[in-house]
């Protein structure tokens, strides 16, 4: 038995950061990578996407910000709406989603530039705010990424001059400078030590109560300790999603018991 | 004593080894070291003969060097049979060609490389990519005879009276004097289009290499595709971008064929791009065969060695410029 997916309350759904996907498919050429999803992601949560290799969680993950468009020859069907607004649709400005919708990547990619700049690079290409004004989002977006303290002294100093889980927070600070709201999260800690990889997680852990938070994770920890909700992907669909806990200790699909019990994956 | 080693597997060749070694091993450590000291010699070979090269030339351009000294590389004079030597006007020709040469060359090398790389559909960009490389093999003194059966008269009769009359750039001392054809600056434009493979070709595959990451980066955070060109792609390249400039430009430098046959060879100082003048390479090309004085022969190899040393200096910097701005980029 399927589960039907059950849907938020009306009053979660209003909220700012709702993501509403309608049998969404997606194709690589002649691949399909994704069949027929449907799922709804709550405001102030965290989502994880889990399932083997080649699910098609992290294809998943960048249609919400159609940054699989890149690739030549891709197709989609179907409609992903964010707060009630397709973002397929025709006249959809592509930048403006973006800055509404940020990622960060499973290899931190932080430009090679200094700490500031990197940070102010979005509101720069954006807003274009005033010299004072963008001092200002810059430290708030540091402090919202807990990185401040440990940079506020070197800020003109080049970026890559931090440590891999340094870098990790710098490009989660750099996407909030935009003020998204929605983050994604394509397996952030995977490259990360154990500490880097915790402080990683307090920060989504904080962040929650004011973005909508998708990540995308192998680490079945990981996903059990951070997220609220679960969704399992096998084979390019939706096979089961669900509170985490419930999803965890009582999976409906044979399969998702199969995956997280390690019986292949 | 003999002693056995608990060298860890893949340490370095073991020293003192037990003597129950087989004469294979040994036989093979010998063929390694007569391996690695013939390697060496063949790499010692190469900086010899530049150092050879600039041993030379620097003993055959003392006399003249130490006759005129310091006025060698400020006078104007060039006067064989009173035995006058000044090579400022051949430096400055040189070094005003180059330079004349990588104004024109950079933006246009570096608009075909974004092109290509970011911009040309995949099916353009092969092909596209081929002629442009293409440029390089062109034999320069091909290169000299197309500017002076082409490129020259067009400058004579149009863009320089153009540039003179219709934009009034005559009023200034740059754009002024009568229109010849031959001149630094026709010799800076057909090394112009020498010297645009060479950058084109490095920027191209430099911005090819920026990483998927970078782009990926700057298009999340909301860039639009000309942003994350100007703001990503090209800051993450510009050492190579750098580096391929530096390598049109030693080129620019040294080029003799092309320059000779358009640049008028005029041993004279004037401020006006249009007039004719001479460069290093040039000079020599032109002279060597005639030089019959030793005091000749001698101010030839001294502009030769100057000729070396700008180049080395340029190449230095640049190096140093690269490697600065390289250790920003790694850090």
């Amino acid at each position: 038995m399927t589960e039907a997916p059950e849907r938020l309350t009306e009053a979660v759904a209003q909220q700012r950061g709702h993501i509403d996907v309608a049998s969404f498919s997606f194709w690589y050429g002649k691949t399909q990578a994704l069949r027929d999803i449907e799922m709804e992601i709550a405001p102030r949560e965290v989502t994880a996407l889990i399932g083997p290799s080649g699910c098609g969680k992290s294809t998943f993950l960048r249609s919400i910000n159609r940054l699989n468009e890149l690739i030549p020859g891709v197709r989609r069907t179907g409609e992903i709406r964010l707060d009630g607004e397709n973002i397929y649709q025709a006249g959809m400005d592509v930048v403006t989603l973006r800055q509404r919708v940020g990622m960060v990547f499973q290899r931190w990619n932080p430009f090679p530039k200094t700490i500031y700049d990197n940070v102010a690079y979005g509101p720069r290409i954006n807003a274009s705010p005033k010299a004072a004004a963008l001092e200002e989002i810059v430290e708030s977006a540091l402090r919202r990424a807990a990185l401040w303290d440990e940079v506020k002294d070197r800020l003109r100093d080049s970026a890559l001059a931090l440590s891999g889980g340094q870098q990790q927070r710098l490009c989660i600070a750099r996407a909030l400078a935009n003020d998204p709201e929605v983050l994604l999260l394509d397996e952030p800690a995977s490259a990360l030590d154990p500490i880097a990889t915790q402080k990683v997680e307090e920060l989504v852990y904080e962040l929650k109560k004011e973005l909508t938070i998708v990540i995308v994770t192998h680490n079945l920890q990981q996903a059990a300790r951070i997220s609220d909700r679960t969704a399992f992907f096998y084979l390019g669909k939706l096979i089961e999603m669900g509170g985490t806990q419930r999803l965890f200790t009582s999976p409906v699909e044979e399969r998702t018991e199969a995956y997280i019990t390690g019986r292949f994956g | 004593m003999p002693t056995m080693s608990f060298a860890p597997a893949g340490s370095a060749v073991p020293r003192q080894g037990p003597p129950v070694e087989s004469p294979s091993i040994e036989g093979s450590v010998t063929a390694d070291r007569i391996y690695r000291l013939s390697l060496l010699v063949f790499a010692l070979c190469v900086p010899l003969l530049m150092l050879l090269i600039f041993v030379e030339v620097g003993a055959a351009a003392w006399p003249a060097l130490h006759l005129f000294g310091l006025s060698f590389l400020t006078s104007s004079a060039w006067d064989p049979v009173k035995g006058q030597f000044g090579a400022a006007p051949a430096i400055v020709g040189t070094l005003l060609t180059s330079v004349i040469a990588l104004t024109l060359a950079t933006p246009l090398a570096l608009g075909s490389a974004i092109f290509l790389s970011e911009f040309s559909p995949p099916w353009l960009r092969q092909p596209l990519s081929f002629l442009v490389d293409l440029l390089a093999a062109v034999p320069s003194v091909v290169y000299g005879l197309w500017a002076i059966f082409v490129m020259v008269p067009i400058l004579r009769t149009g863009v320089m009276p153009f540039l003179r009359d219709t934009l009034h750039l005559g009023a200034t001392p740059f754009f002024s004097g009568p229109a010849y054809g031959n001149s630094v600056l026709a010799a800076g434009m057909i090394l112009a289009i020498m010297v645009l493979p060479y950058i084109a070709a490095v920027s191209r595959e430099v911005l090819m290499a920026v990483p998927r990451a970078q782009r990926e980066a700057a298009l999340a955070l909301g860039a639009t595709r000309w942003e994350m060109i100007a703001g990503a792609v090209i800051p993450y390249a510009r050492t190579g971008i750098f580096g391929g400039v530096i390598l049109g430009l030693g080129r620019a430098l040294g080029e003799t064929m092309a320059v000779t046959m358009v640049i008028g060879n005029r041993h004279e100082l004037s401020a006006s791009l249009f007039a004719p003048g001479y460069s290093m390479a040039s000079l020599i090309a032109n002279e060597f065969s005639e030089a019959t004085t030793d005091l000749h022969v001698s101010a030839l190899m001294a502009i030769g060695f100057v000729l070396l040393i700008i180049t080395l200096i340029v190449n230095g910097v640049a190096r140093w410029m690269v490697s600065r701005m390289g250790a920003e980029v790694r850090a």
